[in-house]
């Protein structure tokens, strides 16, 4: 498993909106992605509603961690994905 | 004639046959005569339908309102595709030989109450996009209402409430307005009417006996009047005619920039009173707010709004203007505009007296309950804070130094702070006078051209004896505009009109030579404003 942490800067947090592009990222990789947050809550990064369940706000940290398949591309594309959207 | 109020959505007026409109009956009968596998089906049925529908009213919704607006749609569209929603839909059809229908229904029921017990206020409103999504696959799967429900003749939709859906699925051409009896001015249906510009009240009391009788839906007043007398009637109708010329001056010249032939491009902002005003600001494309009056949340209340209702009204309005700027101006009151509990003596000259940042700097708790709601605000949007009445360079410092406080103390709570951009009005002489020394501690001013010009001239402009002797363009306050704007350009700041003269057609020509770069007027000068810029030629001599 590799992971890496990633503090938030949309105010917003993880809303509707980058959530639902997280899931259709996520669901493009062949390796599983949990979000977790400060509290330990961790959510399938494929689950738009259990993500945005987490309460994610600007400014808190998450941690995400790729399982799984290509565990390296995985890693890099989330990062990607965090910086750009997140 | 019978008249009932409401909470106005829009101004406008809607005059029509009143039609009730009744959700489809869903058939939640638990137990299915089907197998599991047959109403898995169904659901998956259903489902494709629900997305090509949405797909539908996505794009409907991007001709109609824009991207941002739209977006709602594009998340419906993803949250019917969620694994959670969809297994819990399975798991409540297998386990309990359930009707697809009753699955889908307490699945969008357990999620909605996840989302309302959510302490981000964000978050708690999704609840009614989860219960929007579950309603469609109940009307698909009960083969009930698409969007047809508007018949041939146009009419007021009266109805207990509407989802952003049925709101977006109206067929604009058969509906005049609506009312609902529920709902609020923050929910997503009220921005969409605001930006379809369609006449709209809720929270009315109606019963069914209203159905097929005429009604007038007076927005200006927040009320209507079912079965209008033929006066009411007719000066309604005036004042619709009024408005269709309005808009038709508006259709002509939406979306084009405020450029003179020359090229010279300025910004031409809107002011407002309340949050219900902004639909007005939308109506007329402003291209934001310049001015808007904190005031009122304090007059209108019974004792001092706290920041959590002050920062839902922000909130509203900056989400409602989608990034575009809203400058909000703190609390403006004085002896002559007060709300009781300010509790403000009796004053010989109020105009002259405690008010406005003087009130701010002494009372500083009241203030900075103020601050916390627009830095908190901010995060939705583009918001500038401006700070009125400002007689020193020391004032601005201490108001910015409180801003500064709160927004440290807000962060060390874990909460958002956005960033603000800070200005002053500029409406007295001494402001005008110490424009270099200001203009270094600030972004942009905004002038205040009916204070300056009743400062200036020594007039007081509620006094009738001294009309003679008043002159709206004085050569002192002319000359006190111009200073302003090159003080504040060689500090780098933007300098804007938010007073009345802004939208004095006969001077727009005089403020742009002088280099103006924003003018902000009432919503309805707007355009006519516009015209005027449009046509004008900078290049030629004077």
């Amino acid at each position: 498993m590799k992971q890496f942490q990633y503090t938030i800067k949309d105010p917003l947090g993880i809303h509707a909106r980058p959530a639902g592009l997280l899931v259709k990222a996520a669901k493009e990789l062949d390796s599983t992605v949990t979000i977790s947050n400060a509290a330990g809550k961790s959510a399938a990064a494929t689950k738009l509603m259990a993500l945005m369940g987490l309460g994610i706000k600007g400014g808190d940290t998450v941690t995400v961690a790729v399982e799984g398949g290509d565990e390296d591309a995985g890693l890099t594309a989330m990062k990607h994905f965090f910086e750009e959207n997140l | 004639m019978q008249v009932f109020t409401g909470k106005s959505i829009l101004n406008g007026i809607a005059i029509g046959p009143v039609r009730i409109y009744h959700k489809a009956q869903n058939d939640t009968t638990v137990n299915s005569a089907l197998t599991a596998e047959q109403e898995w089906e169904r659901f998956e049925t259903a489902q494709a339908k629900a997305q090509e529908q949405l797909a539908g009213l996505y794009k409907k919704a991007l001709a109609e309102v824009g991207e941002d607006n739209a977006a709602i749609f594009e998340v419906h569209q993803m949250m019917l595709e969620d694994e959670d929603y969809t297994d819990a839909v399975r798991d409540i059809i297998e386990r309990q030989n359930a009707t697809a229908e009753y699955a889908v229904s307490t699945t969008g029921e357990n999620f909605a109450a996840m989302f309302a017990a959510m302490d981000d206020a964000y978050m708690q409103a999704r609840a009614a996009d989860v219960k929007d999504i579950s309603q469609r696959l109940v009307n698909i799967l009960s083969g009930g209402a698409d969007s047809g429900f508007l018949g041939e003749e146009p009419v007021i939709l009266v109805a207990d409430d509407l989802t952003p859906s049925e709101t977006v699925q109206l067929d604009k051409s058969k509906l005049l307005g609506f009312i609902t009896r529920h709902g609020s001015s923050n929910s997503h249906t009220a921005i969409l009417a605001r930006t379809m510009n369609i006449p709209a009240l809720i929270g009315v009391d109606f019963d069914e006996s209203w159905d097929g009788k005429t009604a007038v839906l007076d927005g200006y007043n927040h009320c209507v009047y079912l079965e209008p007398a033929v006066e009411l009637l007719a000066s309604m109708e005036e004042k619709q005619n009024n408005d269709m010329k309005q808009t038709a001056l508006l259709q002509g010249l939406k979306k084009k920039p405020n450029v003179t032939l020359d090229g010279r491009e300025i910004n031409v902002f809107a002011n407002i009173g309340n949050a219900g005003d902004v639909g007005l600001v939308l109506q007329n494309d402003a291209g934001g707010i310049g001015l808007f009056r904190s005031e009122f949340l304090y007059l209108d209340a019974e004792d001092y709004p706290t920041e959590e209702a002050q920062f839902s009204i922000y909130k509203q309005v900056v989400e409602t203007m989608a990034g575009k700027k809203v400058i909000i101006r703190t609390l403006d009151i004085g002896a002559d505009k007060q709300a009781e509990y300010f509790g403000l003596e009796k004053e010989e000259n109020p105009a002259l007296g405690y008010r406005a940042i003087r009130i701010c700097l002494t009372q500083k708790e009241i203030f900075k309950q103020q601050l916390r709601a627009i830095l908190r605000a901010s995060a939705y949007g583009t918001v500038s804070v401006m700070f009125p009445m400002v007689i020193s360079v020391r004032e601005v410092r201490d108001a910015k130094e409180l801003l500064e406080e709160c927004r440290a103390e807000l962060l060390a709570e874990g909460r958002i702070a956005g960033d603000v951009e800070v200005g002053i009005m500029v409406e007295t002489p001494a402001a005008v006078m110490m424009a270099d020394e200001l203009a270094e501690e600030v972004q942009f001013f905004s002038l205040g051209t009916n204070d300056l010009t009743q400062y200036t001239l020594a007039i007081d402009r509620q006094n009738p004896k001294l009309d003679a002797f008043y002159d709206p363009h004085h050569p002192a306050v002319l000359k006190m505009i111009r200073q302003t704007i090159e003080a504040g350009h060689r500090h780098g700041c933007w300098v804007g009109i938010c007073g009345e003269l802004g939208a004095d057609l006969t001077l727009a020509e005089t403020f742009l030579r002088m280099g103006v770069d924003e003018l902000s007027v009432s919503p309805p000068a707007v355009l006519p404003l516009r015209k005027k810029i449009r046509s004008l030629d900078l290049s030629k001599e004077i």
